[in-house]
């Protein structure tokens, strides 16, 4: 490690911990927003999220040396954690603590983007099938019903193992297709019980289309488990992405992504366990932070809390 | 059974065999409009032109293919897995063999999930915001947001390597097991399946725990609770006869879903512990390009989640009498 990096690992922590009191004094106005920040986990999980999306961005200040650089396979691999390296080498004699900065830009990249594409498409597949019901509610739930049937895994093992050599973008693609059916069932309960409602009603008789109504109206009323799910999806993905790179067939080396090192580790398991440790341990860092947050936003946007005790 | 019931079983049962039916085809196309000849991803062995199109001929993969889907559907309906042509035998045998193992894994599993995740969430629900409940939260917070395959490594690393406690991998004994039966083999066939069992057990229990706790708090709200609390039910018994027996039917619906959860675990906790079962050989067929290995487990993969959703849904009519007059109960809406 560098002064340097030291230096900017310090600003991002500083950064984060700033972030999170600002938005905790802005929130604590609003009812829905205290009962957010009434955790303690949920706000750690934040500030922990903010810090390793500050990281991301700033890998090359917080990162000491190229990731990617073997730097002597023969008298510098499977080092154990020192001042150097502060979380020691890998067996190709990389920087495992540079590799995990780098990672985070891959691994929460390819969870937001696979995340972003499950909601999405899972809010208006549902959107669309609770507006319209009858034969189009109809199709698209059966669809649902089988593409909750598949077996994910495989179909993820096929489509990545087989199209050798896809782009990561692609990978966070494929994850994501396979991931909006829960979404889109949760979406679609949602709007059907805001379907009688007054303001949709009155929207309709206005002459209002019906993209503007689904997408004005209905949907936004039914943000709450929509952005729920969104927290929770990012896990999922970034698991998934793991697993998948663990497998050795998702983020192709030498590019690291967390699963990848993780997989790269397993190979010298007892004689260099810090390779297998620290992505591992930051994976369960990422999803623990968003199964917090989405805690959190749980408590916040329930209605029936709305006014309640809190 | 009432003749509602039985009528709604009837269409839930139709309706299954529909959705497994659609993911069978989905992955017989998949696989086969995928890159690649079935004789080129075999490990170690080279592509050999003849035994390619050797290979073709035998197993009809040089026609066109709605008609390889005819014939494969064809062959299904005569119970005919196909002929695996990565391990050289056919499909039924090479699933006789594995399936056991998973089901081992899978059962034991699921014992450990259940019995610690309801015990930590009813314990949880009683001592609400409390410290034990602050302290076991964030544990099962933590525990659950491990991935199972890095968890499956620590353990084997500290209570396999460090302190050697546990085998390493495999299922058995590899040299006395396999020829001699006998009460020591049995023992070492449960040592073997501890490490596995206990990495996928305790992931899942840390799901069930915080599912079954919030189960626990959604009912304690309802007026039936309070009421019983005011007619001066002991404490426990109201958490224990009201609370928990409601709070039961939803984990009824986590236990249809938890079959998904288990044969993704099955895939990578079968890789690290080098565990015989089928996750494995799926993903070994899956690498070799083995289209009717590919398609069976797809398919028996798919028929273990259907039924897990029809199974949650039979209990769960069985279990709740106001669900009884419903044509039909929509398993993820409860679950939500």
């Amino acid at each position: 490690m560098t002064l340097g990096s030291w230096l900017a690992l310090f600003v991002a922590l500083i950064g984060a911990a700033e972030i999170v009191r600002a938005l905790r004094q802005r929130g604590l106005k609003h009812e829905r927003w205290r009962r957010f920040f009434r955790n303690r986990t949920t706000s750690w999980g934040l500030g922990i999220l903010v810090f390793l999306v500050i990281v991301a961005i700033a890998a090359p200040l917080v990162a000491p040396l190229d990731p990617i650089k073997q730097h002597d396979p023969v008298h510098l691999k499977n080092l154990p954690p020192s001042w150097t390296f502060i979380l020691g080498t890998d067996v190709f004699s990389r920087d495992v603590w540079s590799r995990v900065v780098y990672g985070a830009r891959v691994s929460l990249g390819i969870g937001a983007l696979g995340a972003l594409v499950a909601v999405s498409l899972g809010s208006l597949v549902g959107a669309v099938a609770g507006y319209y019901g009858r034969r189009v509610d109809a199709v698209l739930m059966r669809g649902v019903d089988v593409g909750l049937a598949l077996p994910r895994i495989f179909i993820l093992l096929m489509a990545v193992a087989l199209w050798d050599g896809l782009p990561f973008v692609t990978l966070a693609l494929a994850i994501g297709l396979t991931s909006w059916f829960g979404t889109s069932r949760l979406v679609r309960a949602e709007v059907l019980s805001l379907q009688q409602r007054d303001f949709v009603v009155a929207a309709r008789a206005l002459g209002a289309g019906d993209g503007r109504v689904i997408f004005r109206h209905v949907l936004p009323n039914a943000a709450a488990p929509i952005i729920v799910s969104a927290a929770l999806g990012v896990g999922n993905v970034l698991l998934l992405e793991a697993s998948l790179s663990f497998l050795g067939i998702g983020v192709a080396p030498p590019r690291p992504s967390w699963g990848n090192m993780i997989a790269d580790g397993a190979s010298s398991l007892y004689t260099a366990p810090w390779t297998t440790l620290f992505p591992g341990l930051a994976i369960s860092l990422v999803v623990m932070s968003l199964n917090a947050v989405a805690d959190g936003l749980r408590d916040a946007l329930d209605p029936r809390e709305e006014g309640g005790a809190a | 059974m009432t003749a509602v019931g039985g009528m709604w079983l009837v269409r839930r049962l139709v309706a299954s065999v529909a959705i497994i039916f659609a993911v069978v085809t989905f992955v017989f196309i998949l696989i086969h409009v995928a890159p690649g000849k079935a004789c080129t991803g075999e490990p170690g062995e080279t592509a050999d032109p003849v035994e390619c199109a050797r290979r073709a001929r035998e197993f009809a993969l040089d026609r066109p293919l709605p008609e390889q889907y005819r014939r494969y559907l064809v062959a299904l309906a005569q119970g005919d897995f196909g002929y695996s042509f990565s391990l050289h035998r056919p499909v039924r045998e090479a699933l006789a063999d594995t399936i056991p193992f998973t089901l081992q894994l899978a059962g034991a599993a699921l014992l450990l999930d259940f019995l610690l995740g309801l015990g930590l969430g009813i314990y949880q629900a009683g001592r609400v915001n409390r410290l034990p409940d602050l302290i076991i939260g964030n544990f099962t917070l933590f525990i659950y947001s491990l991935p199972t395959f890095w968890l499956a490594l620590l353990l084997l690393l500290v209570f396999g390597e460090k302190l050697g406690w546990f085998p390493v991998g495999g299922a058995s004994d590899p040299i006395f097991c396999p020829v001699v039966d006998s009460a020591y083999c049995l023992f070492d066939r449960l040592w073997h399946l501890a490490l596995p069992a206990a990495t996928l057990g305790l992931v899942g229990a840390a799901g069930t725990a915080r599912f079954q706790r919030a189960a626990m708090l959604e009912v304690a709200s309802q007026d039936y609770v309070r009421t019983a609390r005011a007619k001066g039910v002991p404490e426990r018994r109201v958490v224990l006869r009201h609370q928990l027996r409601n709070a039961l039917l939803s984990f009824i619906t986590r236990f249809g879903l938890a079959f998904p959860f288990l044969l993704t675990g099955a895939v990578l906790i079968e890789t690290v512990f080098a565990w015989p079962g089928m996750g494995r050989l799926a993903f070994d067929a899956i690498l070799t390009r083995d289209y009717a290995l590919v398609t069976a487990t797809a398919l028996i993969a798919s028929v273990v989640v259907v039924a897990g959703n029809l199974l949650a849904d039979v209990l769960l009519g069985i279990a709740d009498p106001r669900l009884r007059v419903r044509s039909g109960v929509d398993a993820e809406s409860i679950a939500a």
